[in-house]
């Protein structure tokens, strides 16, 4: 039973360690050595791929494209997820709950049900093909996340806290503002990593409403990839990339986010 | 030159908060809210402060009606049960954040900081955050914010509540101190009848939503006006005992009579009820002359210097609290002495009589 105390953790983050690593190892091949045959690490170590995706636009961009609409989707979900979330929190007025409720329910259906008319409509408006038209398509379901997340923090604050300011002679935006998103700040932070993520890995409606000027990096990964044969060491070191983004956000949320799941709602 | 509740009342819904309330504070008194929890002490507090409108009446405040100004135009200090302090800044600045807002100069601030920092001890904890501090610190930095700016009412609604039994005694000597020629409304909401007594001042007793009395401390300890103000202002719990007069003896029951005291004599024979504070129900006679009442023990609480007996009369539990310790067997037959002359004698309606 000692020896299964190390074993088992050991291998179990080996067992989740693996398709990191093998995309990371695939990342540094050169095409033929991974279509060559069965290698732990690259025997032909190079950093090609990932020169070739700094140096050419087609590839870079992607990402540019993915940061900027991910950066203005989870800037919008959570400026206007704070406002609601306090009143949901503070406030009690007809049909609080259902709303409450409701908005949950946006999560609930599959993205692909509104691919269709997200483009009719954004086509209609001239929005299609732009970083706004993605950033706005992902709040749908990134504010009720965002409310869900930053009602319970907010909840956990005293509301004599807020009385306090009050008393001390704060207007209410300037205590919003002042004191009680500094309180919440873990609240936020959680909120916007879980929007960053969603926005970053969601691909169907980023995909559906953008064709050149806006496109993100994991459309030009799947588009690429027919145009020039299978170029699997280029597409390793563009995948590695992406998670690049996630694991930077995470690693300055961490202590919030085990915060959040002690309030039940992460 | 007073804060002044007239005809208050508070409904939230289908339930009524405050029943309808007079009250008229004068400035630079000590005025204690005693009541039991949920007899509407905070809301009291919120409705004075403005924090909350009242339903129906109104608010005055130097001769002006203020009902409905919001609480930051009203010039007022809370101080919480709960530790009230901004989280995310230091000591220094929590106590200064009134002074902030209303845009003092900063030499100004730094000395009234100071100041208030060296009444309250707090200048070594001054650069740290509340949540760095202990408890009695973090309250005492709550307490050292609503003292900062020269307000014109400071309300405390139990402050010293959630601190342990060591602090509350300290903070308790010290509390009346910090506001003492100080030219505010002061407002003390409490459940503790030994807080109370201890403050002195004015005390308005709250039960279920309404005041029941007020007027100077002692004055409603001694004289409370009903039943309701004589059970909110006792601990341990008065006992009340249902009497019947008849002429120049009380009957408790059927087996017990007691001489009728004289300062009833005069009072119609009749149905009364009786309320006798425990501390006056002794198992050593105090003096000569006490009436007699013989119960069967349930518990006997010791403390350092007293004892806490609940004996159990013909169904009915009373309480004694006696000098000295007195280590009674539960079950036990035991005699106790009444001091009839302290007795409350309250009508059918509850009022006091005599």
């Amino acid at each position: 039973m000692r020896r299964a105390g190390w074993l088992i953790p050991t291998l179990y983050i080996v067992f989740l360690l693996l398709p990191i690593y093998w995309l990371l190892a695939m990342s540094f091949k050169t095409t033929n050595e991974i279509l060559g045959g069965f290698t732990l690490w690259p025997r032909d170590f190079t950093l090609d791929n990932y020169a070739k995706i700094f140096t050419d636009s087609t590839w870079y961009s992607g990402y540019i494209n993915s940061l900027i609409y991910v950066g203005v989707n989870t800037a919008i979900s959570v400026a206007v997820a704070l406002p609601a979330a306090y009143a949901f929190s503070r406030y009690r007025f007809l049909g609080d709950k259902h709303l409450f409720f409701w908005l949950l329910t946006n999560r609930m259906a599959p993205p692909a049900v509104f691919a269709l008319p997200f483009f009719q409509l954004y086509s209609a408006v001239g929005l299609f093909d732009t970083h706004i038209a993605v950033a706005l398509a992902h709040t749908l379901f990134n504010v009720p996340l965002a409310v869900w997340i930053l009602e319970g923090f907010i909840s956990s604050v005293p509301k004599e806290l807020d009385e306090t300011a009050y008393v001390d002679g704060y207007p209410f935006w300037r205590f919003f503002i002042r004191i009680f998103m500094p309180t919440i700040a873990a609240g936020i932070g959680v909120a916007c990593f879980f929007c960053f993520m969603f926005s970053w890995v969601e691909l169907l409606l980023a995909k559906t409403l953008t064709s050149v000027a806006a496109k993100p990096i994991a459309a030009v990964m799947t588009r690429t990839a027919s145009t020039s044969g299978y170029e699997l060491g280029l597409l390793a070191a563009a995948g590695s990339l992406t998670i690049v983004p996630g694991a930077f956000v995470i690693y300055f949320v961490r202590n919030y986010i085990a915060k959040g799941f002690a309030l039940g709602r992460v | 030159m007073t804060l002044e509740l007239r005809k208050v009342t508070r409904r939230v819904g289908a339930n009524v908060h405050i029943h309808e309330t007079s009250l008229t504070l004068e400035e630079g008194s000590f005025n204690i809210l005693l009541g039991a929890t949920l007899s509407g002490k905070t809301t009291l507090i919120q409705l004075m402060a403005g924090l909350e409108r009242p339903t129906t009446g109104e608010i005055w405040f130097r001769g002006k009606n203020v009902t409905g100004v919001p609480v930051q135009r009203r010039n007022v200090s809370v101080v919480y049960q709960q530790f009230i302090n901004y989280p995310h800044l230091s000591v220094y600045e929590n106590i200064a954040s009134p002074l902030r807002v209303a845009g003092m100069g900063a030499s100004e601030i730094e000395s009234r900081v100071g100041k208030v920092a060296e009444l309250l001890r707090l200048q070594p904890m001054l650069k740290r955050r509340p949540g760095e501090l202990s408890g009695g610190q973090q309250q005492r930095t709550a307490i050292a914010r609503s003292l900062v700016k020269d307000c014109d009412a400071i309300f405390l609604d139990e402050p010293l509540a959630n601190l342990d039994y060591k602090l509350r005694e300290e903070m308790r000597d010290e509390l009346p101190k910090l506001f003492a020629g100080r030219r505010c409304v002061v407002v003390y909401a409490t459940t503790e009848p030994s807080e109370a007594l201890l403050f002195g001042g004015c005390t308005a007793t709250l039960h279920q939503g309404g005041v029941t009395q007020f007027g100077p401390t002692s004055d409603i300890y001694r004289r409370p006006s009903d039943l309701n103000s004589a059970r909110v202002f006792s601990d341990p719990p008065i006992n009340v005992a249902e009497i019947v007069k008849q002429g120049d003896r009380i009957l408790l029951g059927a087996d017990i009579v007691w001489p009728t005291p004289g300062r009833v004599r005069n009072i119609p024979d009749g149905n009364y009820t009786v309320g006798l504070r425990p501390h006056h129900i002794t198992v050593a006679p105090t003096r000569p002359g006490l009436a007699e009442i013989e119960g069967v023990v349930l518990v006997a609480e010791l403390s350092g210097s007293e004892s806490v007996v609940h004996f159990n009369v013909n169904g009915l539990t009373w309480v004694s609290q006696s000098q000295g310790i007195h280590a009674l067997e539960v079950g036990s037959r035991v005699r106790f002495h009444a001091d009839l002359d302290r007795i409350f004698f309250f009508d059918v309606d509850s009022r006091r009589i005599a």
